[in-house]
């Protein structure tokens, strides 16, 4: 079981979260805008990396609020949390080898 | 009865505590203290199992958790019955009950082991090559057959009788394994006020020390230094000590699984006490302390009962007090062995010869042996062994020069002992990810780069010596103590005597002069894998020992490998010539030992397997004889049958009695949200299909969800109840998935707004009171709002109070009549509907459940979300077009509606469907053809979604999904049913009072 | 003289402490609200209840019968006096008027049970996956967290004294598998 370090609440267990899927994928201001091609990579296309990874993490059974997590899918080593609207920090897309 | 082979003295045994127990139904002695195994030893009972695939008689190989051979079922009766247990982990109580496996009729005469003299006709691979053809055989002959033999152990046939339990639980420390180094780890660790917890698998703490007699530690006796170690654990406020307790898992972050047994070795366990407790244990740093296990030699007919690793027989003589043979050989390619040949011939066993396959053993031990008159023969081999229910004979040929085996002979003995070398335990290392190390010089796999906040301390890391062990333990404990910023200090160290010991460098097989096409020397006991399996698998071509472990099944027996990885890989890097590591390793999974499905389940059975959701108005519903259904996980009433009705018979009545006078019905389980805040109806607008922003204060509107992708959520009222405040009602399953559908949008997308999102739900229970007579009913109750229709029309909200408590009133309809909806706060909930439904007596008041409901809502042809639609429905689908804001310049889902696709005349549409037969009530989910003629597979046109019989309407009454449906109103359509078709009529799906005249009563 | 003969034991001391290892008890009818806003109006959403809303993650603060439970930044639990609803509702409306806020009741949507005793956090721990151990959640620290499938709002009033709030149709539930765990500091 994953420990999530929640930006309000500290490092909880994973059980107390739900995952929300990519972060950063902004909803288009005007979605009337798109064509259907642009709508539908906004609706399903997601990126799906081996290695750090910007997601979304709700924590549904605590604070209640959505926030962003990089994680590194191999591993699943968490290294940064941040709230939502917060830019991503730069990291590097994978783990420094060790 | 008397055992034979039970020491006079020695051992933890308690002699003073005699208990009885039977073994396949005879009756045994052993004393407290005893596992299972030591005592059938003590009596000379080493035959205990039947291998797998060949039924092979097998005896007690270890003294632990690897025991692949004497695997047990155990039960108190059919309700506590655990088959697979391995003998030498089940502790002795009084009366224990015990059966051997895998053999019929007997342990001693076996059918299945006709299979061992067709053994050649059985090679690795055998079903894969055997089985393929005919492929039809496959399903109906080879496949059940193959069932019915296979399978270890017997399933018990009744429930668990027994409770079981979980904690979750934190410390600084975590230390696994309680053997010298894991003792030294917990007192160093926990010395300056970590928080440390200390399991052990075992019943005594001590590991390897427990069966030590005659190393010193801190100048006093192991036994003595255990005990005095526990004590000054257990004395300590910061420690916790957890015996009987296996760490089955590590998981990621520094989470650990552990199982507690608590109740299996008590003979009367009390009724309260569960039988195990599952931790999940989280853990700041970890330090393994799993030990090492002995590698068994590989040589021709291994595996006859007698035939045991020679620690093992050290702790079966030492912890105790059991000779697990009157004539001992031992085969050796360590100098450990010896140490065991030493503490035997101590115990009285006449050790006949050692065998090393070693040409000059010359360390401490061997010079011991030597001095104690022991029978070395340095250099020699075993080639093969007699005796069938029990080993007679080892014969031991000299090895030459050439590696050649030369001069042989035959030694009798009834116990062979075998000592390969040692293995570290690295399962729980290799589990946390961490990578894997083949060190050269101990021929063994220890723990390399870490993943998780760990470290290993003693033999699991291919330290072995006491001395050494003891000290690796004090250090890594300092370690962690100083990790979690608690350190103590340094330990004072403790000095050691002991006889060292050189590791062992020998893997795979022992060189033999025996045919090497047909011997058996065993690798996998319980899956009777050889070592020629093995080599056979590189011959076809196997290269990956992933691959080869899955062909031949060696390492996939219930002991998963512990007993045979090594030389598994030993075996296939010499066939194919290549180095270890470049075989690879097999990925260790958890649980390292068998977790029963009762401790993984917990309290998670029977009525607390689920939350079971019930109303404030459940009791009355249950008290008038309400048949509850599940809804999630709500109970709800489902019909109210009275005088032996039926559903069908209780449903029409119900139904009537809405329609003719008034009935009322619980619709708390309702969602509800409480939409709050200046700009609570521009979210609306954004959430939902329809326009928010004119509907005045006290007014309804029945509310359309979209998920972003176009297709319908969620449907629900939802009535204004002031400017800034929206009281918000979901679908009984969809409550949780639209709040977080709204938050997910208001946190993420417009953080800017000014609205707040409150589950109510359980705040309010709602009262529906439904048909003509509704009002009549209500108003006497209602203290300060006017109900007339006048002044409260269809679809409008007020508040006031309702038998003195306050109220939410709605005026909605989900019947098609006249009806209300009283909410008051969940406490009143069943004073209030008592007090209306008294009221309601005078005017025919009827209490209907959810069936009726379903039933008045169809003839309406309202929609329920989850059984018109399916995730695939567009509003238009079913017939929401018209709630749909075209105005509104977004939602969620509008960019969807705009697709194509969504406005194709041929979409599956919502119409109903009536049938020739008034009384046919077709099935839900029934598939809807044009034509029934047409060669299968047919061209399906939909299906039916709700179907019913109205008794209203006299008449059944259909709800159907289907192409281009509502072009096709006045068709006729086809239901194909396995035995008929069924004739169909396509209309609308309003079936009752179209033009909606009731409601407005 | 020897040490135990001044320990003395009565026949029902131990049957006692093992009752008395966990107990639970129903808490009275309370008026609850959950409120929401923005940091302006934190400090008169504090005046207009009585209760300085807690700015720390996971803290109460109590003043009198009402106290504050921080569930999240801009969320609070109110907890008061049963009867309360109106006149904080009044208050609220005082002196929040203009401040965008919610308050929402929710006095009947919850009801809460107090698990008091020396095995208080353990039996706890059988559902809950906090650490409860007092130096990670000490008293005075409150939130939402789970209780095997029920969601729960946990908060120790003392440190072997434990507030559970729980949506009411949970507390069946709730209460059987306290009453299941309990047995085992019983046997």
């Amino acid at each position: 079981m994953l420990l999530i370090p929640c930006p309000h609440c500290g490092e909880r267990p994973e059980i107390e979260f739900r995952y929300g899927g990519e972060a950063h994928v902004a909803r288009p201001a005007d979605p009337s805008a798109l064509d259907d091609e642009a709508w539908a990579a906004y609706l399903y296309l997601r990126n799906n990396p081996k290695g750090l990874h910007a997601e979304r993490w709700r924590h549904i059974h605590g604070c209640g609020r959505y926030f962003n997590v990089l994680r590194d899918t191999v591993s699943d080593k968490i290294t940064a949390t941040y709230k939502a609207g917060e830019p991503r920090p730069d990291l590097p897309a994978t783990e420094a080898a060790e | 009865m008397s055992a034979p082979f039970r020491l006079a003295q020695g051992g933890r045994i308690d002699r003073a505590r005699p208990l009885g127990f039977t073994f396949d139904g005879k009756s045994y002695s052993g004393f407290a203290g005893d596992t299972l195994a030591s005592a059938l030893l003590s009596h000379g009972v080493h035959l205990t199992g039947r291998s797998f695939k060949y039924h092979r008689p097998r005896g007690i190989l270890s003294a632990g958790a690897d025991e692949p051979n004497a695997l047990v079922g155990v039960g108190r009766d059919q309700t506590r019955y655990t088959p697979n247990l391995r003998a030498p982990q089940v502790e002795l109580y009084d009366g224990l009950v015990a059966e051997s496996q895998n053999r019929w009729p007997s342990l001693s005469f076996d059918i299945g082991a006709v299979n061992d003299l067709f053994g050649r006709f059985l090679p690795a691979g055998f079903y894969y090559k055997t089985f393929m053809w005919p492929r039809k055989a496959w399903d109906h002959v080879y496949e059940p057959k193959i069932r019915a033999m296979a399978g270890l152990g017997r399933a018990p046939t009744a429930a668990d009788a027994d409770r079981y339990t979980q904690r979750y639980a934190h410390c600084d420390v975590l230390v696994v394994g309680a053997g010298p180094a894991g003792l030294a780890a917990a007192l160093a660790a926990s010395a300056g006020g970590a928080s440390v917890m200390l399991c052990d698998d075992q019943a005594e703490f001590g590991g390897s020390l427990l069966s030590e007699t005659t190393a010193t530690i801190d100048g006093k006796p192991a036994a003595q230094w255990i005990a005095d170690t526990v004590a000054t654990l257990r004395g300590r406020a910061n420690v916790m000590l957890l015996g009987r307790t296996q760490a089955f898992g590590y998981y990621p972050h520094n989470s650990i699984g552990l199982v507690e047994r608590l109740t299996d070795h008590l003979a009367t366990p009390h009724p309260d006490m569960p039988r195990e407790r599952l931790w999940t244990l989280r853990a700041r740093e970890v330090v393994i302390c799993a030990g090492a296990l002995e590698r068994p030699m590989v040589f021709p007919e291994n595996d006859r009962p007698g035939i045991m690793l020679a620690g093992a027989a050290r702790t079966y003589a030492n912890r105790y007090g059991v000779k697990a043979g009157s004539r001992a050989v031992l085969f050796t390619a360590q100098d450990e062995g010896y140490r065991a040949a030493l503490d035997l011939a101590r115990a009285g066993v006449h050790v006949a010869a050692i065998a090393d396959l070693r040409p000059n053993p010359d360390g401490e031990l061997p010079a011991a042996a030597r001095a104690a008159g022991l029978n070395i023969m340095a250099g020699t081999t075993v080639t093969g062994t007699r005796g069938r229910l029990r080993v007679s004979g080892a014969t031991l040929g000299r090895l030459g020069l050439d590696g050649q085996v030369g001069q042989s002979q035959t030694i009798a003995c009834d116990l062979l002992l075998m000592s390969g070398g040692m293995t570290p335990s690295v399962h729980l290392f290799s589990q946390s990810k961490g990578k894997l190390r083949f060190d050269e010089t101990i021929k063994a796999y220890v723990p390399g780069q870490s993943a998780e906040r760990e470290r290993s301390a003693g033999a699991c890391r291919g330290i072995f010596g006491l001395a050494a062990a003891i000290e690796d333990g004090f250090a890594r404990g300092e370690e962690v103590a100083q990790a979690v910023g608690r350190a103590g200090g340094a330990v004072t160290r403790v000095a050691v005597t002991t006889l060292a010991a050189a590791p062992g460098v020998h893997l795979g097989a022992a060189p033999h002069d025996r045919d090497a096409a047909t011997v058996k020397a065993f690798v996998d006991y319980q899956n009777d894998v050889t070592a020629k399996d093995l080599a056979l698998a590189t011959r076809e071509g196997f290269r990956s020992i992933e691959h080869i472990k899955r062909y031949t099944t060696t390492g996939m027996a219930t002991d998963q490998g512990k007993m045979s990885n090594m030389n598994a890989l030993g075996i296939v890097a010499d066939a194919l010539r290549r180095d270890i590591p470049e075989i690879g390793l097999t990925t260790f999974r958890p649980p390292y030992t068998p977790v029963t499905f009762g401790a993984f389940a917990g309290t998670s059975r029977g009525q607390l397997f689920d939350p079971v959701r019930q109303t404030a108005i459940h009791g009355w519903a249950a008290d008038h004889g309400a048949a509850f259904e599940d809804v999630g996980l709500w109970k709800r009433a489902h019909y109210f049958p009275q005088g032996g009705e039926d559903m069908h018979a209780a449903v029409a009545r119900e139904c009537k009695a809405v329609r003719a006078a008034v009935g009322i019905f619980d619709a708390s389980t309702l969602g509800k949200i409480e939409i709050v805040g200046p700009d609570a109806a521009e979210f609306m607008n954004r959430m939902y299909t329809n326009a928010w922003t004119k509907l005045e204060s006290g007014r309804c509107r029945y509310g359309v969800m979209l998920r972003e992708d176009g297709f319908v959520m969620d449907d629900g009222v939802v009535g204004r109840m002031a400017h800034d405040r929206f009281h918000v009602t979901t679908t009984t399953g969809g409550a949780p998935r639209v709040l977080a559908h709204m938050e997910d949008y208001l946190q993420t997308e417009w953080p800017d707004l000014d609205v707040w999102l409150t589950s109510t739900t359980e705040q309010w229970a709602v009262i529906a009171v439904q048909g003509p007579n509704a009002r009549k009913v209500l108003e006497p109750l209602v203290e300060d709002i006017d109900i007339s229709a006048a002044a409260m029309p269809h679809m409008s909200v007020r508040q006031g109070r309702i038998c003195g408590v306050p109220t939410r009133l709605f005026r909605v309809s989900f019947t098609g009549e006249l009806g209300f909806e009283v909410n008051v706060p969940a406490d009143y909930g069943r004073a209030v509907w008592e007090a209306i439904y008294q009221a309601g007596l005078a005017h025919g008041i009827t209490p209907y459940g959810t069936e009726t409901m379903h039933v008045l809502r169809a003839e309406k042809g309202y929609i329920i979300v989850g059984q018109e639609t399916d995730g695939t429905a567009v509003p238009d689908d079913v017939g929401l077009g018209w709630a749909v804001g075209k105005a509104k310049k977004d939602f969620v889902g509008k960019r969807s509606l705009a697709r194509a696709e969504f406005s194709k005349p041929d979409r599956k549409q919502m119409v109903g469907l009536r049938t020739r037969d008034p009384h046919d009530v077709l099935e839900e989910g029934a598939q809807i053809v044009a034509n029934p003629n047409q060669p299968v597979p047919m061209t399906v046109l939909g299906q039916v979604t709700s179907s019913y019989f109205s008794a209203v309407l006299d008449h059944s009454i259909a709800i159907a999904m289907v192409r281009g449906g509502r072009a096709r109103i006045g068709e006729t359509l086809y239901v194909p049913m396995p035995d008929r078709v069924i004739a169909v009529t396509v209309v609308d799906p309003v079936f009752f009072d179209r033009e909606g005249v009731r409601l407005d009563a | 003289m020897p040490e135990t003969a001044a320990i003395r034991q009565g026949a029902f001391d131990q049957l006692a402490a093992r009752a008395a290892a966990v107990t639970f008890t129903p808490c009275p009818p309370a008026a609850r609200f959950v409120f929401r806003g923005r940091p302006a109006g934190f400090a008169a959403a504090g005046d207009a209840f009585g209760v300085a809303l807690p700015q720390t993650a996971c803290r109460a603060a109590t003043t009198g019968s009402r106290s504050a439970l921080w569930l999240g930044p801009d969320e609070w639990l109110l907890l008061a006096e049963d009867g309360a609803v109106a006149a904080i509702e009044a208050a609220f409306a005082d002196r929040l008027g203009q401040q965008p806020h919610s308050l929402v009741d929710v006095s009947h949507r919850n009801t809460a049970v107090e698990i008091a005793g020396p095995a208080a956090a353990d039996v706890l721990n059988a559902g809950c996956p906090l650490d409860l151990r007092l130096e990670a959640f000490p008293v005075g620290m409150c939130t939402r967290t789970l209780f095997a499938k029920a969601e729960i709002v946990l908060w120790r009033t003392d440190a072997q004294r434990f507030r559970v709030e729980v949506w009411r149709s949970f507390a069946g539930y709730l209460w059987g598998l306290l009453d299941e765990i309990r047995r085992e500091h019983a046997a």
